[in-house]
């Protein structure tokens, strides 16, 4: 630790003063800190972050852009369809209508993609995080404590992971939404996506918990832990202030791999009908409502289609990047 | 030990800081899927005391119940039986809350200078960890305590915002020392504290340790391996073996007087500097299992005067008047045996 004569006056000067703010010299660089720079360095991680950022301000000013576009994502434009109910000229296309008109409904494609994503992101984001916590909590409590809890945490986990969870889907929402809706009800628009919020994340904290437990059973019998024990920590100060921040590296690293699984999942229940209904723009449902004309107006079904792919892949790289970052000695 | 007396009147010996009385703490173990059920007898009732200000080295080799000694003193495992006693009160089995003031008095140091610091927290979170815990807010501020803390163990008091991972391994140690400091403790249980450091680095670790011992009148248990580090730094010693104490007493009489084979046998190990040769009693076998130990004497198995009695008897830990105590039938007789003659000459100056 070789100190300059300017550097030490520097640090004095900042210890003098007393507070947090300006003591730029002599703050260390944190493990997250350093994972900051690789990630800063990482060109994959640049350009799927940006992707991401894209996918992101899209879908929080959306409303911002169908101002700015001038179609809403409930218009219609029965003027702009033959007679057979398909786009006039190819696919719609026009200035007004950038990525052309629904075949048969009528609606504005992009306007539809921009709220689509809105919806997707909005379900992921919440499922992801709601995930996240839950499966903390627990993980992490079955791992320091052991015993008859981690028993019982690691039972109920098993058989989470044991149901078939497209199969429950099919069986469970229809009969949640009839025990809150009656047959000539209409849903509330929230209802849906809460629905398949609450699903994502009783499917989805299983592999957080049981990353987070593996991490906490490796962690616990460290000595920093012991230390703490020995001073008089409590279990809220050992769980939350002693292992937590050792474990947000692989949480991270697991939360952005969930969030493109949760795309995807929330797009295939919505494909396959039980998922966001009419009028919620969503992306799975453009691409099912896509699948009839796909001999006849092709680039209705690639534009939703790529746009999912891009939003999944972006995720996926991000999140590799991210893992790559924070533990730069494992292998892919 | 003299019996302690009721009061501590000035010229008295002090009553002792720690006693501990047939500590034995048993691992349940399962051997096999429907195996019974089996115990690692880890520690199995040992005895010693700690006197106020007083050093008391723990010695063994690997396995014999020395850390997890460390640990029960420091309430980290749950004694399976015996007492503790620490400054007139039983803390055996206290639970958090009641063991709370107590542990502002006793602290403990690891081993692993890597393992025993939070990677994700700062020095200053560290070093200031035993404070917020105990809700304790010293005069002048956290920080300038814990900056307090850094200078003594000598430190740079500036790199309270640095992470652990940014300094070596014996300033991590100091880290640790400076942490176990933070609540002023009255005993420290050093739990290796220089087995994962340089040879150049854990000089300067004893004396600091030594320094610190004779500024603040700490008291230590001092776990160790490497009986040179315990000659140095401790006034009494104890040697373990399969968790039990077979030899307890002043270290000068421990060192050139030892009386139990063992502890011959483990000084005789100690390398020589000078080169003068010297006859290595070389231990057969390897320690036994301690889920069962041997009958009688636990050392009999690799013992050079082994004789039925000891399989049969367990000797008890007596002493011949002059301080020191060993748990063997046939101990071994007066300095003419000793097998440290040789260097003890070299080695007074230092270990005075």
């Amino acid at each position: 630790m070789t100190v300059t004569p300017a550097e030490q006056a520097a640090e004095a000067a900042a210890v003098g003063a007393g507070g947090v703010g300006p003591e730029r010299e002599l703050i260390g660089r944190s493990p997250g800190r350093l994972a900051l720079m690789r990630l800063r360095r990482d060109r994959v991680a640049i350009v799927s972050g940006a992707m991401l950022l894209v996918f992101i301000l899209v879908a929080v000013c959306a409303p911002l852009i169908e101002r700015l576009y001038g179609v809403g994502p409930l218009d219609r434009f029965p003027d702009r369809l033959d007679a057979n109910g398909f786009p006039l000229g190819y696919a719609g296309v026009d200035a007004d209508h950038w990525l052309g008109i629904q075949p048969g409904i009528g609606r504005d494609i992009f306007i539809q993609i921009v709220y689509g994503l809105r919806t997707s992101l909005m379900i992921a984001f919440t499922g992801a995080t709601l995930t996240l916590i839950l499966g903390i909590v627990l993980g992490i409590v079955a791992g320091y404590l052991g015993g008859w809890v981690d028993a019982v945490i690691t039972w109920v986990l098993d058989l989470v992971l044991a149901f078939p969870f497209y199969i429950f889907c099919f069986a469970m929402v229809p009969l949640a939404v009839h025990q809150f809706y009656g047959p000539r009800d209409q849903e509330s628009v929230w209802f849906r996506p809460a629905l398949l919020v609450l699903i994502f994340v009783l499917f989805n904290w299983t592999s957080t918990a049981r990353l987070v437990r593996g991490q906490v059973l490796s962690l616990r019998e460290r000595e920093f832990v012991e230390a703490a024990r020995a001073s008089g920590a409590g279990l809220g100060h050992l769980l939350f202030r002693q292992l937590l921040p050792n474990l947000w590296a692989p949480i991270l690293v697991t939360y952005s791999l969930n969030l493109p699984s949760l795309v995807t999942a929330e797009a295939a229940l919505s494909f396959l009908g039980i998922g966001v209904l009419e009028p919620t723009p969503d992306l799975g449902r453009l691409i099912s409502d896509s699948v009839l004309y796909i001999r006849d107006v092709p680039s209705f079904t690639i534009v939703g289609g790529t746009t999912l792919f891009l939003l999944v892949l972006a995720f996926n790289l991000f999140g590799d990047a991210v893992r790559d970052a924070l533990d730069p000695k494992s292998t892919r | 030990m003299t019996p302690a007396p009721t009061a501590a009147e000035p010229g008295a010996a002090p009553p002792p800081l720690l006693t501990v009385e047939g500590l034995t703490k048993h691992f349940p173990v399962r051997s096999g899927a429907f195996g019974r059920k089996a115990f690692v007898r880890a520690v199995d009732g040992i005895d010693f005391e700690v006197r106020p200000g007083e050093t008391l080295g723990l010695v063994g080799e690997s396995g014999c119940g020395k850390s997890t000694t460390g640990r029960l003193l420091a309430r980290l495992l749950e004694p399976t039986g015996g007492r503790i006693t620490f400054d007139g009160r039983d803390i055996t089995h206290l639970g958090r809350r009641e063991l709370r003031p107590l542990r502002q008095q006793l602290q403990i140091i690891f081993q692993d200078p890597y393992a025993s610091l939070n990677p994700r927290h700062t020095v200053g979170k560290i070093v200031a960890m035993p404070l917020m815990v105990n809700g304790i807010d010293p005069p002048g501020g956290i920080k300038r305590r814990v900056q307090e803390l850094l200078e003594i163990v000598g430190l740079n008091p500036e790199h309270y915002n640095r992470y652990p991972h940014e300094f070596s391994g014996g300033q991590r140690q100091r880290i640790g020392i400076a942490r176990a400091l933070a609540l002023r403790p009255k005993l420290i249980v050093a739990d290796e504290p220089v087995s994962a450091l340089d040879v150049s680095i854990q000089a300067q670790i004893i004396n600091l340790l030594r320094g610190l011992q004779r500024e603040l009148g700490l008291a230590f248990v001092f776990i160790a391996h490497d009986l040179a580090v315990v000659r140095h730094f401790c006034q009494r010693v104890a040697v373990m073996y399969l968790g039990k104490i077979v030899e307890i007493g002043d270290r000068d009489d421990i060192y050139t007087r030892p009386r139990h084979p063992y502890t011959r046998a483990l000084l005789s190990a100690v390398p020589e500097v000078n080169g003068s040769a010297r006859e290595r009693i070389r231990l057969v076998g390897d320690v036994p299992t301690p889920l069962n130990p041997p009958s009688g004497c636990r050392f009999r198995t690799r013992c050079w005067k082994a004789t039925e009695v000891c399989a049969t008897r367990e000797p008890p830990l007596v002493g011949d008047g002059d301080g020191t105590r060993a748990a063997c039938h046939y101990p071994e007789q007066g300095p003419g045996q000793s097998v440290v003659d040789g260097r003890e000459g070299a080695m007074e100056g230092r270990a005075s």
